[in-house]
């Protein structure tokens, strides 16, 4: 292990590796190199298909099976990692490394009490069975899982995600490894479990000393974490530094690209558009010139396509794979920013939609659990409401129960002052054709079995009525609408890529002229360029159409670019609703305050974040009093265990459901908190 | 690139296809059952004309053991067994695609609606299908054939009632998965009624849970049918079929070493039901992945 203590840990020299796809060698990585000091913490950060995780598998010997390194070395402690094969490899693993994944759930095995588990790694570094259980407690205490004792004896599906991923990481950590691979291991979670586990994971770090590598797509996390970041585009590291240095002064187009199309430092959408990357990431198949990323960068030149850029060192540690990095930041907008007339939404008309005193109790084995206790709310024409909150809110049953899929059981749901029918089937198409959806994901909402043009002209027939010669010239229409090139009408959706699967989603939606779609997560699982075009794909068409929008997301970036007015749920109830600048800006209920500074932001530092206590209560048991008492950092004392506050407008159109008075709250938050020293960045 | 592109996509879903196939074709486990069942359904449909001697002719020796002559052998009426072997596999791949096809059918409706309703229906239906596999299969058809008389055509009902809540079962846990994904919602949020979404939106999805299936059902048909016919309720004489075959011969075992006229009726049976497993194995793996 100590075969070289003063070197690097790891340390990766011109690494390449092929995927075989179809009996051709395809290049996924193409030639990486990179160190990663003593303790240090690295961030590999890059959209989907760049290679992160392939550089991750294949450190630790674990490619697929159609994988394989074709030259260049990765050095692990000095010791050439590559051709390791069973026994040496098994010990590699073993002794020196350790990965997170990015779901824990998957990492855990559904069937072994979670003690044995943990136990398992210390018994395989040599402990006695009685020895490992209590180190295993230990480690359990050490990733700060309150009660280890009992956790030790329960099932990891018992177990939230974040103390999933804690028992995942005590695991990973038990054999004190050199190196230590999180990929991507907050994605999964809630913002404000996201801020805790990243936090424990700082705060073990400088107990282990052991090397990070930490790969992520979010710039925010990877700015809060790391030290060092490399950013990769497919396969090739083509900008590396320190990490202020290269979110603040990036000196690669493609590093220029994805830091703007970021919603952040509170830009709205009518400030302008986000700007976007053109062209798409390169699928695995295609040819790529010596720059890879000359096809869609606007500073390209001839000699990006006939000479391989070599690393320019900016500075000692900051250097960039661009023949013109010092032009870097001047890259031209690919999206103009300039917008058309901002729509203005008259709020004393006739709201859109009224939704009186929803509420929906499910039975569960015998349990009641309150998924919605009484929420009431308005959208106008034209506007955005942003519905956030953490998982187990209420959000996806809310909008379930707007679209009939889901009936209330108390409570009325009032489209342009005609209370709508419950459930789906006993409303008139008409009912339909208005309300719609995009869902989260789109690989599962639409068929697959289908093709596109198949699922938007019977969307076309079902929502406007259109069939025929008339339906195809609609088609056409609907399909430059949503920016959807015609030769993709005949593929079916498995061939497209995720980004333009949604616009497909989004096209089938506005089929039949909505007047308010349910936008449910829609850029989640999509990479942040393409989260940016979508976003001003939305936009856009809100402003040709007047739609209004019900956007549900985490990403409170998101909410707050698209958003007129926000509303924050927590378990099943509205804690707070107003204009977005409002919400967003103290003063605010101390839950929105909490997951505000849960979010890790790229410019890093500013905030400092609030420990909020423990997770998200079960609904089957909802808190008496104000349901948030059990988490406050606010709390005042008996008032809020025992008094529901009712949700009141505190000030012109802002709602808020605190026993704290607003101007307390004013004055309490505009105080500068105490900022712990591992807490700064 | 962005010429060639759209050429390359149009073909895409039938490249898909063709890729299916071409794996199929490379499986051998798939293969070799295959060339046995095509063997077979070749015998079904030429057996008689291609026989060296008439199956149902009566006049040749008795108890001939294999020779030259009579490949097989002859059978106690003086048959020829090779011929009877070759044209006896008419009745039973009549009888067992017919009667698989059926409980497909009835078993893919029952299990549409019993995963998509879910709830009620969904109770009621599979309580059902609880009771009904509760009961041994030949019991039952026994019990059938007995009160309504016996003819090809019950036999074939018979089978294919019997395998239609099995085959509901399959399917009803496939659509029970595919009913969570969101393409489901999305087509009730645009005012499809339910048999669309069933029939056009989720059926195609689960085709291969019920392809595979079906090539398992057919390896139980051929049991049962083979089953029924040797206790007297299936094929009747004078029709060469296999079952039928053993049910005329096993009786001359104990007496003495005609083995011949039971052997090579049951080597074809096992043949069939191995061959068509072979099937579901290789679809089973292509499809299934």
């Amino acid at each position: 292990m100590s075969a070289n203590p003063a070197g690097p840990t790891l340390e990766l020299t011109d690494l390449k590796v092929v995927y075989r796809v179809r009996g051709i060698d395809r290049p996924v990585l193409r030639g990486i190199s990179l160190t990663i000091g003593r303790g240090e913490t690295y961030g590999l950060v890059g959209e989907s298909g760049c290679g992160k995780s392939t550089t991750a598998l294949a450190v630790v010997g674990y490619l697929p099976s159609n994988g394989r390194v074709t030259s260049g070395s990765i050095r692990l402690n000095g010791r050439e990692v590559v051709g390791l094969k069973g026994n040496a490899l098994r010990r590699l693993r073993a002794d020196d490394l350790s990965m997170v994944y990015q779901n824990p759930g998957q990492a855990l095995n559904p069937s072994i009490r979670v003690g044995d588990q943990v136990a398992e790694v210390f018994r395989t570094g040599g402990a006695r069975p009685a020895d490992a259980l209590a180190r295993a407690e230990q480690a359990l205490a050490k990733v700060q899982i309150a009660d280890p004792g009992s956790v030790m004896h329960r099932y990891p599906h018992q177990l939230s995600g974040g103390m999933q991923q804690r028992v995942v990481i005590a695991m990973a950590l038990a054999s004190d490894p050199a190196l230590l691979i999180l990929d991507e291991p907050t994605t999964s979670l809630d913002a404000t479990i996201e801020a805790e586990v990243l936090d424990l994971i700082q705060h073990l770090q400088s107990e282990f000393n052991s090397s990070v590598l930490f790969i992520s797509h979010n710039l925010g996390v990877i700015a809060k974490m790391c030290e060092r970041v490399g950013v990769l585009y497919a396969g090739r590291l083509v900008e590396e530094g320190p990490v202020q240095t290269v979110l603040n002064q990036p000196r690669h187009p493609y590093t220029v690209g994805l830091l703007r199309c970021v919603p952040r430092g509170g830009v709205r959408k009518d400030h302008g558009r986000l700007d976007t990357i053109p062209g798409f990431m390169a699928s695995i198949e295609e040819q790529l010139p010596p720059c890879v990323f000359a096809d869609r960068c606007a500073l390209a030149q001839d000699i990006c396509r006939t000479e391989e850029p070599p690393m320019h060192w900016i500075t000692a540690g900051h250097g960039s794979r661009c023949h013109f990095h010092e032009k870097a930041q001047d890259l031209p907008r690919a999206t103009p920013s300039e917008l058309g007339q901002p729509l203005t939404v008259d709020r004393s008309a006739t709201p859109l939609l009224k939704v009186d005193d929803l509420a929906k109790q499910f039975n569960q084995r015998g349990r009641q659990v309150t998924a919605l206790a009484g929420v009431s709310l308005a959208i106008w024409p034209g506007e955005t409401l942003g519905l956030v909150g953490e998982s187990g809110s209420g959000k996806t049953t809310f909008a379930q129960t707007l679209l009939g899929l889901v009936s209330p059981t108390r409570g009325t749901v009032e489209l342009t002052g005609r209370v709508l029918p419950p459930r789906l089937f006993a409303r008139t198409q008409n009912d339909v054709r208005v309300l719609q959806i995009v869902f989260q994901n789109p690989d599962s909402a639409l068929n697959r079995r289908h093709s596109v043009r198949r699922i938007l002209r019977r969307a076309l027939k079902k929502l406007a009525g259109i069939t025929g010669a008339a339906a195809e010239a609609r088609l056409i229409k609907l399909t430059e609408a949503v920016r959807l090139a015609q030769r993709y009408l005949n593929v079916r959706p498995n061939q497209l890529s995720g980004g333009l699967k949604q616009r497909v989603a989004i096209a089938r939606a506005f089929a039949g002229e909505p007047r308010l779609v349910i936008c449910d997560e829609p850029t989640s699982s999509l990479d942040v360029s393409v989260q940016a075009a979508i976003l001003n794909l939305l936009v856009e068409l809100q402003a040709e159409r007047k739609v209004a929008y019900l956007f549900i997301s985490h990403d409170l970036g998101v909410v707050r670019y698209i958003s007129d007015r926000i509303a924050v749920l927590y378990l099943g109830r509205l804690m707070e609703v107003g204009p977005a600048g409002v919400v967003f800006a103290a003063p605010h209920h101390p839950y929105t305050e909490a997951l505000l500074s849960a979010v890790p932001t790229v410019d890093g530092g500013g905030r400092e974040r609030i420990k909020l206590n423990g997770e998200i209560p079960s609904a089957a048991a909802p808190p008496s009093g104000c349901v948030f008492h059990t988490r406050c950092h606010r709390f005042l004392g008996k008032i809020c265990e025992e008094v529901v506050p009712p949700l009141v407008e505190v000030e012109a159109g802002h709602q808020m459901a605190c026993h704290i008075p607003l101007d307390e709250l004013r004055r309490l938050q505009s105080e500068p908190r105490e900022v712990s020293p591992g807490q700064a960045l | 690139m962005s010429t060639a592109a759209p050429a390359v996509r149009l073909q895409a879903a039938q490249i898909a296809r063709r890729e299916t196939l071409r794996q199929l074709v490379r499986s051998k486990i798939f293969m070799s059952g295959a060339i046995i069942i095509a063997f077979w359904i070749f015998c079904a449909i030429f057996g008689y004309r291609i026989a060296p001697h008439d199956p149902l002719d009566q006049s040749f020796p008795q108890l001939v053991g294999p020779s030259a002559t009579y490949f097989f052998g002859t059978d106690q009426l003086g048959r020829d067994v090779f011929s009877r072997v070759l044209a006896g596999a008419r009745d039973i791949l009549l009888i067992v695609p017919a009667a698989t096809l059926l409980g497909i059918v009835g078993g893919t409706i029952v299990g549409l609606i019993s995963g998509y309703f879910r709830g009620r229906v969904d109770d009621v239906a599979s309580r059902i299908v609880d009771a009904v596999l509760a009961l041994p299969l030949i019991v039952i058809a026994v019990t059938v054939l007995v009160a309504l008389g016996h003819s090809t055509v019950t036999l074939i009902i018979v089978i294919g009632v019997v395998f239609t809540p099995i085959v509901s079962r399959t399917v009803r846990a496939a659509v029970l998965s595919e009913r969570q994904l969101d393409y489901v919602a999305a087509s009730q949020l645009s005012g499809e009624r339910a048999p669309y979404v069933m029939f056009v939106e989720i059926l195609p999805n689960v085709m291969g849970p019920i392809i595979v299936e079906t090539t398992v059902r057919l390896g139980y048909a051929i049991f049962a049918v083979a089953g029924l016919t040797f206790l007297g309720f299936g094929v009747r004489p004078p029709s060469p079929d296999w079952a039928l075959q053993i049910a005329d011969n096993y009786t001359l075992l104990g007496a003495g070493t005609y083995s011949w006229t039971v052997l090579f009726p049951g080597l074809a049976i096992i043949s069939l039901v191995v061959a068509v497993n072979l099937v579901a194995d290789g679809l089973s793996r292509v499809l299934e992945r």
